[in-house]
């Protein structure tokens, strides 16, 4: 199929983006962010799972939080690029609430064929989810598990599991007798235990999960089809929160560059404080490009959804690194405390960056497609 | 249906139709001189009469000056010139001669000139038999344009001009000159004033034109020095004293966000399509041996063509995001960032291309057993005329960060 000029991003789309722009600008202020989640700076800390669970519930009550569910399943049914416009606003809010989970539970249940039927309705209903299917050294090959089923019971850990203690259900990948199979499992069944990670982001909280004789309900027995065919979604959705928080990044220091006043200049005045907010703009708008692009091939042309995929998360990795550094950087000294806003999108990008890959992650496996593999 | 068909209105439909049926029957015959790469880099008469001799037969057919009125020697269509340039692009004709004045003086011409001076001119500009030249920069005034000192002074209805101008390339072929001078010294902008220019009549009689020889060998540009040249007022585009903004038509056209689009043919199959783009840059790492083993199997070497791989679908899906309304926080952001991104792509691609050519990258056009020719090493070189001409990369990030960022002015 041939892509669309727009990438396929319709009116219905935009009018999405606009709405999300203004549900987060209107309930979720930065400040009210900060006032949230920066209570405890010890380093030290245990981290919280601060949230919004009344936010949370109005963006079900909206239908945000099962956007990509097929309507057959009593989801909205809207296309990546759509749901790619809705978490770029998200990630410019950084709000912290599991929809990037549920989102990637969603597509990968998707590719699951019918056997993902009965837990796309429990989405639709409103139940957050999360993938709980990377083993204790963060590998991001989809393949590593270190959950074994046995008679229908799980056992064994889950690593790096993302907003799990504000989610309700988990898809499980682990060994079975007939393979890789995923399960789905509630957050609250007997044998689950969720040991929170003490993380650098604030906005978000990840565990890891050991299950001990858990009865799990598996959806399929081809666990590695259905997540190889789900993880460019599940990159470009990453990289779409990342391109929406470098924005947050880019637009408030070069307010803060406006207002700021040095040599009886703004700061901005200067090229060396300029030429670098222009750099991360121009990297901000290749990284959005390939998001939208790449959403465009998944909705219309899976040929080259992989490679697409791999192009804007690898970007987008770059991008949190680059726009990260220049905002605190630029932000000079009251950049570097607690109490200025910045650290706080600092910490989600370095988290995003790494999370289902880095750039050069991505980039070794695009080296293989576009220039063949080394024997 | 081609990609470029899909959203044709019926006009640029049957246009496009006509276009590819004229062109399926009049392809230009082999050249028998070696093309230079760009127009920019015309070195001889037989070049250029090659070239020029497809312009003239490409205008006669239609296709060049196609959204221009007819008065003025266009074809009168909406919106057509697009199609006709994506037609001989995918027919891989040579390029058109007469860049300057197809890209930059026709427009300009067109918008600020007398209906008298654009019917003379505009026509044997859109068939190539009148060359045109640029003449903006100056010793003192490069980033810096509206320093420019060249000066004409009034005597009766005519001026009479004395300055310098620099990098004018093709003076050596044009019969005219676009010309951006001083006409009040009081005033830095506003003292500014716009003429076109007929210098080659004018030569060894106040036009003094001398060529200047690029790091890469090649000529193409030149000063030109006015001495006591008179001209007639009818030269003048715009008022006296509105030169900047008249300026400011040719350099918007100069970096395609114009309303006008330029009639551009090109994608000839001579050797400079051998560089600029990453497909190519893989080809050759597949033809280049490292460590006794292809260099396309070299982990550092994949990792940094991929990120030239990237950069390059990037700009790419920028273009296409740059029409779509709702995925743009700034009407003009992505547009002005084209410039900037095509030209350091380039350089970076070329820069990489001589890394992966390793020892061969020291052989040149001359040497019979340099990679493609000797074409990657002159392309680096030449991707910083690309960095530096038509506002710097330094003046373009001004540009963005002061009229997309909203940043404090730099002087």
């Amino acid at each position: 199929m041939a892509k669309a000029d727009n990438f396929g991003f319709g009116e219905e789309a935009a009018l999405l983006k606009e709405s999300a722009r203004k549900f987060f600008t209107d309930n979720f202020p930065t400040d009210a962010l900060h006032a949230l989640v920066a209570t405890d700076p010890s380093p030290e800390r245990m981290s919280d799972c601060a949230w919004e669970r009344d936010l949370w519930q109005q963006l079900v009550d909206l239908g945000w939080s099962m956007l990509a569910v097929p309507e057959s399943a009593g989801g909205v049914g809207m296309p990546l690029v759509a749901v790619a416009g809705l978490v770029e606003e998200l990630g410019r809010a950084a709000f912290p609430c599991p929809l990037l989970g549920t989102l990637n539970a969603t597509y990968v249940l998707i590719a699951c064929g019918d056997g993902g039927q009965a837990a796309l309705e429990e989405i639709a209903a409103g139940q957050a989810a999360t993938l709980a299917i990377t083993n204790h050294q963060g590998d991001w090959n989809v393949s590593q598990t270190e959950v074994s089923c046995e008679d229908g019971k799980l056992s064994g850990s889950a690593w790096f599991v993302q907003d799990a203690r504000k989610t309700d259900r988990l898809l499980v990948s682990a060994r079975s007798p007939a393979g890789l199979s995923l399960y789905w499992v509630a957050t609250d069944a007997p044998g689950v235990s969720i040991h929170a990670d003490a993380i650098l982001d604030l906005t978000r909280d990840q565990a890891h999960i050991s299950f001990d004789a858990v009865e799990a309900e598996e959806v399929t027995n081809n666990a590695l089809a259905a997540l190889e065919q789900a993880m460019p979604a599940i990159w470009i959705i990453l990289a779409a929160d990342i391109v929406g928080a470098a924005e947050w990044q880019l637009q408030t220091t070069v307010e803060y560059a406006s207002a700021r006043q040095q040599f009886d200049h703004p700061l901005g005045f200067f090229q060396a404080v300029k030429h670098p907010l222009v750099d991360v703009m121009v990297q901000i708008d290749q990284s959005k490009s390939l998001v939208y692009g790449a959403a465009c091939s998944v909705d219309m042309e899976p040929a080259r959804a992989l490679q697409d995929a791999h192009m804007a998360k690898a970007s987008a990795s770059e991008t949190a690194a680059f726009a990260s550094g220049r905002s605190i950087q630029c932000h000079g000294g009251i950049g570097f405390t607690w109490e200025c806003f910045v650290h706080l999108y600092f910490k989600r990008q370095k988290h995003s960056q790494m999370l289902w890959g880095d750039a050069g992650w991505h980039r070794r496996r695009l080296a293989d497609i576009l220039i063949g593999e080394v024997a | 249906m081609s990609d470029d068909a899909r959203k044709d209105t019926q006009e640029q439909a049957d246009f496009r139709q006509y276009c590819r049926g004229w062109l399926a029957d009049n392809r230009p015959p082999e050249p028998t001189v070696r093309l230079p790469l760009s127009p920019l880099e015309i070195m001889t008469t037989e070049q250029l009469c090659y070239l020029q001799d497809w312009q003239q037969s490409a205008y006669d057919a239609g296709l060049v000056g196609c959204d221009y009125p007819q008065e003025v020697g266009g074809g009168g269509c909406k919106d057509c010139q697009r199609v006709a340039n994506e037609e001989m692009l995918r027919a891989r004709t040579p390029f058109f001669p007469n860049v300057i004045g197809l890209g930059m003086a026709a427009p300009t011409v067109f918008y600020h000139g007398q209906e008298e001076l654009k019917q003379n001119l505009l026509p044997r500009l859109f068939s190539g038999e009148d060359i045109w030249c640029q003449g903006f920069s100056e010793p003192g005034a490069g980033s810096d344009l509206a320093n420019v000192q060249t000066f004409a002074e009034r005597k009766g209805d005519k001026w009479v001009i004395n300055g310098h101008k620099v990098w004018t390339s093709l003076a050596h072929f044009a019969e005219w000159m676009i010309l951006l001078l001083r006409t009040d010294k009081s005033h830095k902008y506003d003292g500014l004033s716009y003429f076109v220019v007929p210098i080659r009549a004018a030569l060894g009689d106040g036009v003094t034109v001398r060529p200047l020889i690029k790091m890469t060998g090649e000529t193409g540009f030149n000063e030109v020095i006015f001495d006591n040249l008179e001209v007639d007022d009818s030269y003048r585009l715009d008022e006296l004293g509105k030169g900047w903004q008249v300026a400011m038509t040719t350099l918007l056209h100069e970096r395609g966000a114009g309303e006008l689009q330029t009639p551009r043919a090109g994608g000839m199959k001579s050797k400079a399509t051998h560089t600029t783009n990453t497909a190519n840059l893989i080809e050759l790492a597949r033809n280049s041996v490292r460590d006794g083993e292809p260099a396309s199997a070299d982990p550092l070497l994949r990792d940094r063509i991929v990120q030239q791989v990237i950069r390059e679908q990037g700009l790419a899906l920028n273009q296409q995001r740059a029409r779509v309304p709702a995925l743009l926080d700034h009407p003009m952001r992505v547009q002005l960032q084209n410039k900037l991104l095509m030209t350091e792509i380039s350089q970076d691609t070329a820069a990489l291309a001589l890394e992966i050519e390793g020892a061969s990258a020291s052989l040149y056009l001359g040497d019979d057993n340099a990679p493609v020719g000797g074409q990657w090493p002159m392309a680096y070189m030449n991707s910083y005329g690309m960095t530096i001409a038509a506002g710097t990369s330094e003046v373009q990030r001004n540009i963005l960060g002061e009229r997309v960022l909203g940043l404090a002015k730099s002087k």
